[in-house]
């Protein structure tokens, strides 16, 4: 049995070592369904609302290995950010602390006050040296003059992070209009609208340039064809509107079509994005996975978000070659409800599952996960957001009571 | 503008960056103003939170009060020609001319007749769940602008 990484793991549970085996075997199976019977009996119902996002340790992998472990803990960087960030991202090392998970944080503060770019240089550089981030949302002030970029759109770029990737699924004990929804968005991060490029050659008239390269969309098509493959998902939707932006959008198109026919097994359609919006609002059940430029990205994962029962539980993953940064999907501050302890932890605290995932740690990450996800559906405690009264310290002190009733090794309650 | 006709408490207009707030509480919001593409993004979106294009109206005003009102559902051929077709789209896009020619009366009157017969449920087209014809909903709502008179 090879394995890619330069080191091999300390003595590592016997679960690590049987999924590890069946993922060199290169198979192009949902690995999530197959270990959803070694897990279901230990783990309960819960398990099967959400699967653990396994990574493939070749070459051809989507993500990439973490570094190194050093002393057998991971350094991750933490950017707390603005509003709410920083309350939840306590919550999140709390947890951490209280399970016992092998993850020392470097914390970076950014501060969206400034108009200098040192603090999001440094942010930056922490996330090159350790592989993996956890972030808060950091504010974009409009006070600012337009000279003065988006720092987390900054840390996108220079970091490269093309896939930001977000999977909604409605969970049993939050109560939504639509129901069995279960979406997997593919957004391309580091261009498209986004691209910063704006002129007025004229006062009073304003060109802003939208870029597409058919290098990023080729990207971006592959990323989602190769990750539906890897869960074992039936269809494919490009989002785009290129009936108007022809050139733009049909680039896109094009590249996700070329990428489609590599994929036989895997059906392929496309959508205009108004009527995207309008089917998700009637009928979401019928989309898998979706694929698109960048702001009809923020557009659809928002609404989608919004479907499944707010920003308050749906974490994001942003994913490049080199490195991933994991955060809320819909990039809230949420600067009105913070400091009041009001805040849905949720979306963070399964943020950071996707962290412990993409290094490995596939114990910790299924142990904090179910916690959560029973807080939700069974205990049913939920934060004001999903139509609930409890505060955010009495949901994280009922994740943390659910850890510890598993049996697993914890520190002091 | 389109027949709403609430005041709302202030006149500050605020900025929303969140379709997540239309998708749980559209009823939040009133007014909004906006771009190109975004327009036409949340005029579907919304669309589809109240009944899909069917029944949506719509106006593009111009300089000079030069205005065109239309629908902005599809040609339909499927089903053209066979006395189908729901007409409320079209219909209260032809309300939204009327207030826009200052004929509000008339305006609110087959508005009120057409939204009765809807909720009335008894002479519904297919898509709306029944199974009337064009005509027959179209007399439906004619009787009751008789009734109102």
């Amino acid at each position: 049995m090879e394995l890619s990484r330069e080191l091999s793991p300390a003595p590592c549970a016997r679960s690590d070592r049987f999924l590890i085996k069946m993922a060199s075997h290169g198979a192009a199976l949902s690995v999530s369904k197959m270990i959803s019977p070694f897990w279901g009996g230990r783990l309960g119902n819960t398990m099967k609302v959400f699967g653990t996002t396994l990574t493939s340790h070749r070459n051809k992998s989507l993500h990439t290995p973490p570094p190194a472990k050093y002393g057998g803990r991971h350094t991750v960087t933490l950017i707390p950010g603005d509003g709410i960030g920083p309350e939840l991202l306590n919550h999140v090392r709390e947890v951490f602390r209280f399970s016992c998970v092998p993850v020392d944080f470097e914390v970076v503060h950014v501060n969206s006050d400034v108009q200098t770019e040192e603090d999001i240089n440094n942010a930056i550089t922490a996330i090159r040296r350790n592989g993996v981030a956890l972030k808060g949302n950091i504010e974009t002030k409009h006070t600012m003059p337009p000279s003065v970029k988006s720092r987390n759109n900054l840390l996108r770029t220079s970091l490269d992070l093309y896939a930001n990737v977000m999977h909604c699924q409605s969970l049993p004990g939050v109560q939504t209009r639509h129901k069995n929804i279960d979406i997997m968005i593919i957004r391309e991060n580091t261009e498209g609208e986004y691209s910063s490029l704006e002129h007025e050659s004229v006062s009073g008239v304003v060109e802003s340039l939208k870029i597409i390269t058919r290098n990023n969309s080729l990207r971006i098509a592959d990323y989602a064809f190769r990750l539906a493959r890897e869960k074992g998902r039936r269809r494919v939707t490009a989002v785009h509107k290129a009936n108007i932006m022809k050139l733009g959008d049909g680039l896109f198109l094009q590249c996700c079509r070329e990428v489609a026919s590599g994929y036989p097994d895997i059906t392929f359609d496309s959508m205009i994005v108004d009527n995207t919006t309008m089917q998700l609002v009637s009928k979401p059940q019928q989309f898998d996975v979706m694929v698109m430029p960048n702001l009809y990205g923020n557009v659809v994962s928002n609404v989608c978000a919004g479907l499944v029962g707010g920003p308050g539980l749906v974490p994001g993953a942003n994913y490049g070659r080199d490195y991933a940064v994991f955060e809320t999907a819909t990039r809230n501050t949420g600067k009105s409800i913070a400091g009041r302890n009001i805040a849905n932890p949720t979306a963070m605290l399964l943020a950071s599952c996707m962290m412990l995932d993409h290094l490995q740690l596939y114990d910790h990450a299924s142990s904090i996960r179910n916690a959560v996800l029973t807080t939700m559906n069974e205990t049913r405690l939920h934060t004001a957001d999903i139509g609930g009264q409890g505060t955010t310290s009495e949901v994280v002190q009922s994740v943390m009571r659910v850890i510890q009733s598993k049996g697993q090794l914890t520190s002091e309650l | 503008p389109a027949g709403a006709s609430r005041s709302t408490p202030s006149n500050t207009p605020t900025s929303c960056g969140c379709h997540g707030c239309m998708v749980q509480d559209p009823t939040q919001f009133d007014v909004l103003v906006m771009p190109n593409l975004y327009g036409d993004i949340l005029s579907d979106l919304c669309a589809g939170l109240i009944g899909g294009l069917g029944v949506t109206p719509s106006g593009n005003i111009g300089a000079n009060g030069v205005a065109i009102f239309e629908s902005v559902h599809g040609t339909a051929p499927d089903i053209a020609g066979l006395d189908m077709a729901n007409p409320t789209a079209l219909l209260l896009s032809a309300v939204m001319m009327l207030r826009h020619m200052g004929l509000h009366d008339h305006g609110n009157k087959i508005q009120t007749a057409c939204f009765d017969t809807i909720r009335d449920k008894k002479v519904l087209t297919k898509d709306l769940g029944g199974n009337s014809k064009c005509s027959e909903f179209t007399a439906e709502i004619c009787r009751r602008i008789q009734d109102l008179d």
